[in-house]
């Protein structure tokens, strides 16, 4: 039997991005919340600059509980799923510790794929086997959340629409918001200022995209040094605006956040009147039970469903809060692939830098151009940044100019190690008919619990904005320089990725939908669900940013309804 | 093109096999030191150090992993993949084989298997058309043999010829161009030989201009207190909160 606890107010499952974010709103209003991480708590020390460690080895992650529960993957019902990685970590702050931290607002069109095409386009530009909706809210609803999460967790960047006054500086083409960043962009670097020179003469509207990584003192942690190992590790400054360096010390500093490290949750407990009671979770040998009025999931997009599905009581057979059969439905892995890769006549001078040290060109994204004579909806976001270290360096490829060993080879890497670069595409995923996820039938984790498997495969509309971004990126780069550019493929099954969104899609429709307009099950009432796993939309662009406006938003709303939904 | 007469031969004969003048021993009796502070590890540099005399052996290696032929082989590959040659040195100088024997025993010890078998493979061929280990082949007859694993025509490597091949070349990739804590890169030549300016914690504007100008600084990561243990005693109250339920 497990142990029970003292009830509480909230239970949080998972302190990352979301849960992070949440935390603070909650803890602010005087709930006593308990956050439950599956990680530890990780310090400055803890990200030394080491690539083999960090890059090749993939630390900390390999040993958590993600690496341990990790999807099976197929694109198709009709094939066998296969075991891969998984792509997320298990720390206090989460992904948000070693992420990129690009941390961009969606654009207006994002929230209104579905009725912004039937305007402009007709309906029948929508493909057909597509189970996209529009967002219940659009984009100036969540504005104000964003600007909270830009000032609590700290982002840097350059608005290009401030009350629309449009600034060629920043993105022309975001939704208007009412203030600018709290800190200017990170530093353009000497291949950023070619890219986007380069740009300019294509008449393109170049930009330092937004980061969650200091660019000046902020909040009493010092500016990024740019020293080049922020992919894949932490910041040993503190400078990468982390919920663990950020929301989460000042909602423990509250006194109404308890973090409990190490714990595995296993099944939210659900009472017969459909209202959830609180959770069980592992932590090392022992089992316990942690009572409380409400329970906020905010674990990965996989995680999320996974436990809902798990959670099988007598009022939801079926899993936590899928009677109408949802839970798992519209998922989306977001299109991130099929890059471009360039190479120079002439070093880059890349060696120190970070991956949200970048410039962005939004023209192509989105419905940010004609689609009239294309066979496409949406677009992609195409980023040049700044990110190189040696190890990688020197597996970079040989464009077919020599064998990949030996004396020639090492003579072309002693010349072009820091001459090449690979770009980075966002691209618009739609959800769609039999792409899911379930539990796997036979793959299970350590515990005997079953993991998720994904069924998932790009479909056309995704396959025909690969092609159109790489034709616009390789025009980019050949009009910055490039003396050799190599295409990769456009994809195919949607494997398990640091971008996925859907399962417990957010709408007003039951029928079609898990949460409501708030977050808040449609089944479950004191059961809210935080992260990507509502977003019934990818855009073009990381989706940190947006889970941690809705995760706010869902927050306030729970502390402003407390009696409502509390009872 | 007209495909070679495989009854017109004109590679060497095997049964007097002409063999690498064990280079090994030669680059040992150089030493790692000499010949990376040359800038060059030809042979001709090394037999002109050796004939003075240079006296500054590798430094302490034990094989955790490997066994001795198994060392000889893998060291004979790394340096097909990454040779020392007129541009410098290569993954011999760099330490790559004791990098992955390091690792062989730690990180990477799910592919150990595939080494042993594979490496065994690749010296039965050798002797079977070669008529000596791979390790003592001169260096053509070695690139040859590789080129046959990366193209899987040498049989009973594991995973796959192609397979085998792509994780030695990773590995040492890995061994030549990693940080000197692990046991490769040693001397820094992975990092001189790509001009890569070292690891810096912080790097300004004026650092970034100059790029590959930069003065190397060839610092580990470890060579930062913060990151070692002895910061143990560091003032490090970052994180707040408890680890307690």
């Amino acid at each position: 039997m497990p142990k029970n606890l003292p009830k509480t107010d909230v239970v949080i499952v998972g302190m990352g991005a979301a849960g992070g974010a949440a935390a603070l709103p909650l803890t602010n209003a005087g709930l006593k919340v308990i956050g439950i991480e599956a990680g530890g708590w990780l310090s400055p020390r803890d990200f030394a600059p080491d690539e083999l460690r960090n890059g090749a080895r993939n630390w900390p992650q390999v040993v958590q509980k993600a690496a341990s529960e990790a999807p099976t993957v197929r694109p198709t019902s009709d094939q066998k799923a296969v075991q891969g990685g998984h792509p997320m970590m298990n720390a206090v702050g989460g992904t948000t510790m070693h992420y990129w931290a690009q941390s961009w607002r969606l654009n207006p069109w994002d929230f209104a794929v579905v009725s912004a095409t039937r305007a402009r386009y007709g309906s029948d530009r929508i493909p057909t086997d597509s189970t996209v909706e529009d967002w219940p809210f659009g984009y100036e609803e969540l504005e104000p959340y964003y600007e909270k999460v830009e000032y609590s967790v700290g982002i840097s960047g350059q608005a290009g629409n401030v009350k629309g006054r449009i600034n060629n500086g920043g993105n022309i083409f975001e939704g208007e918001r009412q203030n600018e960043y709290p800190m200017r962009p990170l530093r353009a670097s000497p291949f950023t200022d070619l890219m986007s020179e380069a740009a300019q003469r294509l008449d393109w509207n170049p930009f330092q995209g937004p980061a969650a990584i200091t660019s000046e003192l902020y909040d009493g942690r010092p500016p990024c040094q740019y020293h080049g190992f922020c992919n894949k590790g932490g910041c040993h400054v503190q400078a990468k605006s982390s919920t663990a360096f950020t929301t989460i010390p000042k909602a423990v500093d509250s006194g109404n956040l308890d973090v409990v490290t190490y714990a595995r949750v296993t099944n939210v407990v659900t009472g017969n009147d459909g209202k959830v009671q609180g959770v069980d979770y592992v932590r090392g040998n022992e089992t316990f039970f942690q009572p409380a009025d409400v329970v906020l999931l905010a674990s990965y997009a996989y995680e999320n469903v996974r436990l809902l599905q798990l959670s099988k009581s007598r009022a939801f057979p079926n899993g936590l809060s899928n009677n109408a059969g949802q839970v798992g439905k519209h998922y989306l892995s977001h299109h991130q692939g099929s890059p471009v890769i360039a190479l120079f006549p002439r070093d880059l001078h890349n060696w120190y830098g970070l991956p949200a040290q970048g410039v962005a060109i939004d023209n192509w994204a989105d419905d940010n151009f004609d689609h009239s004579a294309l066979d496409f909806i949406g677009g992609a976001n195409l980023w040049a940044h700044t990110d190189r270290k040696p190890m990688s360096a020197a597996k970079m490829s040989t464009f077919g100019r020599v064998r990949n060993w030996g004396s020639e080879w090492k003579k072309f890497i002693m010349e072009n190690a820091d001459r090449s670069n690979v770009s980075y595409i966002q691209k618009t995923t739609l959800p769609y008919e039999g792409n899911y996820l379930d539990l796997d039938p036979t793959v299970k984790d350590p515990m005997g619990l079953p993991v998720t498997r994904i069924t998932a495969r790009y479909r056309d509309n995704e396959l025909r904005i690969a092609e159109f971004s790489q034709d616009k990126m390789e025009e980019w780069y050949r009009e910055a320089g490039a003396i050799e550019i190599q295409r990769t493929g456009l994809g195919n099954a949607m494997g398990a990725t640091t971008h996925a969104y859907g399962g417990t899609r957010m709408g007003n429709n039951s029928e079609t939908n898990v949460v409501d307009s708030w977050g808040f099950s449609h089944e479950a009432p004191n059961l809210g669900i935080l992260g990507a796993s509502v977003m019934g939309t990818s855009g073009a662009r990381n989706p940190t940013l947006t889970v941690q406006a809705l995760s706010w938003r869902t927050a306030e709303y729970l502390a402003n309804n407390w009696r409502s939904v509390a009872s | 093109m007209a495909r070679k007469n495989p009854n017109k031969n004109n590679e060497m004969p095997t049964a007097d096999q002409p063999v690498d003048p064990s280079r090994r021993n030669l680059l040992k009796s150089a030493g790692i030191v000499g010949a990376a502070a040359m800038g060059t590890g030809t042979a001709t540099n090394v037999i002109a150090q050796e004939s003075q005399q240079v006296s500054s052996p590798i430094t302490r290696e034990a094989l955790e992993v490997l066994t001795a032929e198994e060392a000889d082989t893998l060291e004979a590959i790394c340096d097909c993949l990454i040779p020392s040659d007129e541009n410098g040195p290569g993954a011999y100088e760099a330490r790559a084989v004791h990098y992955i024997d390091r690792a062989l025993a730690s990180h990477n010890k799910g592919v150990r298997e595939n080494y042993m078998v594979s490496l065994e493979a690749i010296n039965e061929y050798s002797k079977k058309t070669r008529g000596a280990p791979f390790y003592r082949l001169i260096k053509d007859y070695q690139n040859s043999i590789l080129l046959g694993v990366q193209s899987n025509k040498v049989p009973g490597c594991a995973p796959s010829g192609s397979g085998f091949f792509n994780t030695v070349r990773s590995h040492t990739i890995d061994g030549t161009f990693c940080d000197p804590y692990y046991g490769g890169n040693q001397n820094f030549v992975g990092w001189d030989m790509i001009q890569y300016p070292g690891i810096r914690l912080s790097a300004s504007e004026t650092d970034v201009a100059q790029g590959a100008a930069l003065e190397p600084n060839h610092q580990s990561a470890y060579d930062h207190d913060t990151y070692t243990k002895m910061a143990g005693n560091m003032a490090m109250n970052q994180r707040g909160g408890s680890d307690n339920a």
